[in-house]
């Protein structure tokens, strides 16, 4: 009688199986498990694709959905990764401490962590472990922290923000504010994420050294795979029902709302705080596969890029978001990895590595101007589902439900 | 015994004394219509009782138990059981007639009870009914944006509907709207003034004729008068006021 969650969400049932298809062929392609004509470094950029897909999700429930524009949600992003960095580095300088001490008087758990120390500080002159790595030897700890840092600072921000109802363009600055200040204060050495060198090595899985980096770059893309997949079931729950139908009041008329008896403060601070968590955890996915983060992953402009990707994939649906995430981020990979032919005009060479910013912007400011709806309209244009062209505003009551231009024409 | 008791309040805006010393008070089943030229406060009014604007002084008190709705935000007013009808449809034009009907429906607010709520059958019959009963029934699945301004109006009246408020402020609830629907609205505003509260903001003389209840006349901010619209119109005061430039 009911019908099912898949049969009343077709695009979810599509969406899942094109997931499930690609993730096979890459695996059936890749060197490790397969004919080998996809190669490692390109199955983990795929594999980062899809974690930068996730984090899409989050910015559409986020701006397409609910109307704020964050542009600060790849501090999130950063800090999810910072916090799985954190145990991949010390868990596998341990393994090597302990390797190279082989044969000597075991260490005292002291001389151990001195070691280990001294081995990551190094670097920026210090042998001292700080205080935020204190739980970094505990993988459940830290993975703990991958959602409880993001989302701890998103709900703190999210409270002031919020709650003294800082909407539109200065909500947008202010989280702007939020990812530069972190990122100025992970450059300096004494934040204890060793500064600007940021954490790297973190290809290596501690335990899993037999395993080889062919072999793990598949299973990140299984890992990250499940996770959009995740991801979009969440976000897709989160819509369907009556949140959904709230937050895109919120979106479209806030004060209205209001009037209705819901919270909209409590209701930004949910969404905001529930995508600060998605974003997190897939950056927690997306630097394993990176092998290095540092602070200049959190600048604000790559917050900027990643509106603009919902932008172009097409906000306010789901799919558009992922659409965008994966067309923009592997063109962008294609331009700027040197492999883009240039174009000699005779007078000047362009060169795609130095103007591919200069043609995003462009595509940018193309959609936003003449397919607001993004890549995902073709969905809508193929199924012929054209909304009606409506406007000017309403010409009152007696002509109905027509507006100025309708009326004219 | 009044549901609403507003006394002596005072707001300034910029300088602009737009309500001055106001006191206003309705019973739990009562149908009040106000009037007053442009700027005398009406909106002001309704905004202070639903929480938009605070005052700079004075007393709103709601209920048997005299809650201060002053301490309380739009969320929690509306809570409470304050429903308010805007002059201009504001509907949710992305959102289908259905939807717009079910976010208005009396249930849980929080944002976690929300967000694991799922219409239950009970549901579904409660906006099938109040779309018939403001004649959208076969009008559940079109997007609101589509509706006319007289549709959109309706369609405010049912999410009003929906909310199940004690007290209804409703303004210009006639404005854009045929005669026959006019008299449909009066109907509808006098039934519902049998077990509610209502209040309504209204330019249209013949319009609160017809309502035929208790009428308060404002003026630059505060009560000019108050009684049976018969009463009010003969007031001197009021005559000047209306007609006098």
């Amino acid at each position: 009688m009911k019908p099912g969650f898949l049969s009343r969400n077709p695009s979810v049932l599509t969406f899942l199986a094109v997931l499930a298809i690609f993730t096979l062929a890459v695996t059936f392609l890749s060197e490790a498990y397969g004919a080998g004509l996809v190669s490692t470094s390109m199955v983990k950029t795929l594999g980062k694709t899809l974690t930068l897909c996730l984090i899409a999700i989050a910015m559409d429930l986020i701006w397409g959905y609910t109307g704020i524009l964050s542009l600060g949600h790849f501090a999130f992003f950063g800090l999810g990764g910072y916090m799985v960095g954190m145990w991949l580095m010390y868990a596998r300088t341990r393994e090597i401490v302990l390797s190279s001490a082989g044969g000597a008087l075991p260490m005292t758990p002291q001389e151990l962590q001195d070691a280990i120390a001294t081995q990551i500080f190094g670097v920026v002159g210090t042998s001292e472990l700080p205080a935020v790595w204190s739980f970094a030897g505990s993988l459940p700890a830290q993975l703990a922290l991958v959602v409880l840092v993001p989302g701890i600072l998103a709900f703190v921000f999210g409270w002031f923000a919020f709650k003294s109802r800082v909407t539109g363009v200065y909500l947008s600055i202010l989280t702007q504010a939020m990812t530069l200040a972190l990122s100025l204060y992970l450059f300096q050495n004494d934040s204890g994420l060793r500064g600007n060198n940021g954490l790297s090595g973190l290809q290596n899985i501690p335990g899993l050294d037999a395993v080889g980096q062919d072999a793990l770059s598949v299973w990140f893309l299984w890992a990250s795979a499940l996770a959009l997949a995740l991801g979009y079931l969440l976000a897709n729950f989160v819509v369907s029902g009556k949140f959904g139908s709230v937050i895109r009041g919120i979106r479209d008329d806030e004060a209205r709302v209001r009037f209705l008896g819901y919270s909209v403060e409590n209701y930004k601070l949910f969404v905001f705080t529930l995508t600060a968590i998605i974003a997190a955890i897939a950056g927690a996915l997306y630097y394993p596969q990176a092998g290095i983060i540092n602070p200049a992953e959190i600048a604000p402009i790559a917050s900027i890029y990643l509106a603009v990707w919902v932008a172009i994939g097409g906000r306010g649906r789901l799919y558009g978001a992922v659409i965008g995430a994966a067309f923009v981020s592997l063109v962008s990979t294609w331009f700027t990895g040197g492999r883009a032919p240039d174009v000699p005009l005779g007078f000047y060479t362009i060169k795609w590595v130095d103007w591919w910013s200069v043609l995003l912007g462009l595509s940018f400011v193309l959609v936003t101007l003449f397919a607001p709806k993004g890549i995902a309209g073709i969905v809508d244009w193929v199924q012929g589902l054209r909304p009606p062209k409506r406007g000017g505003t309403p010409l009152g009551p007696d002509d109905g439900s027509l507006q100025e231009k309708e009326a004219l024409e | 015994m009044s549901l609403l008791e507003v006394s002596g309040i005072s707001v300034t805006f910029d300088g602009f004394r737009a309500i001055n010393n106001l006191s206003f008070s309705i019973g739990p089943a009562e149908l009040r219509a106000i009037i007053g030229p442009n700027g005398a406060g009406k909106t002001t009014f309704m905004d202070i009782v639903t929480g938009k604007t605070r005052p700079d002084e004075g007393k709103v008190l709601w209920g048997e138990k005299s809650v201060n709705l002053l301490k309380m935000n739009e969320a929690q007013i509306a809570q409470a059981g304050v429903g308010r009808k805007f002059q201009r449809p504001t509907v949710f034009e992305d959102q289908s007639v259905a939807e717009n009907l079910m976010m208005a429906l009396k249930a849980a607010r929080s944002p976690w009870k929300v967000l694991f709520w799922r219409p239950a059958k009970p549901d579904h019959f409660r906006v099938e009914a109040l779309a018939k009963e403001v004649g959208l029934g076969d009008q559940l699945d079109r997007k609101s944006g589509e509706l006319s301004h007289g549709q959109k109006q309706w369609l405010e009246i049912g999410m009003l509907l929906a909310q199940e408020p004690r007290l209804l402020l409703v303004d210009e609830p006639a404005a854009g709207m045929t005669l026959a629907e006019r008299e449909q609205t009066t109907a509808l505003l006098v039934e519902l003034s049998k077990s509610h509260a209502v209040v309504v903001v209204e330019h249209d003389m013949e319009f609160v004729r017809r309502l035929d209840c208790r009428v308060t006349v404002l003026h630059e901010g505060s009560v000019l008068a108050e009684g049976s619209l018969d009463h009010v119109t003969s007031n001197p005061q009021v005559i000047e006021v209306y007609l006098g430039r």
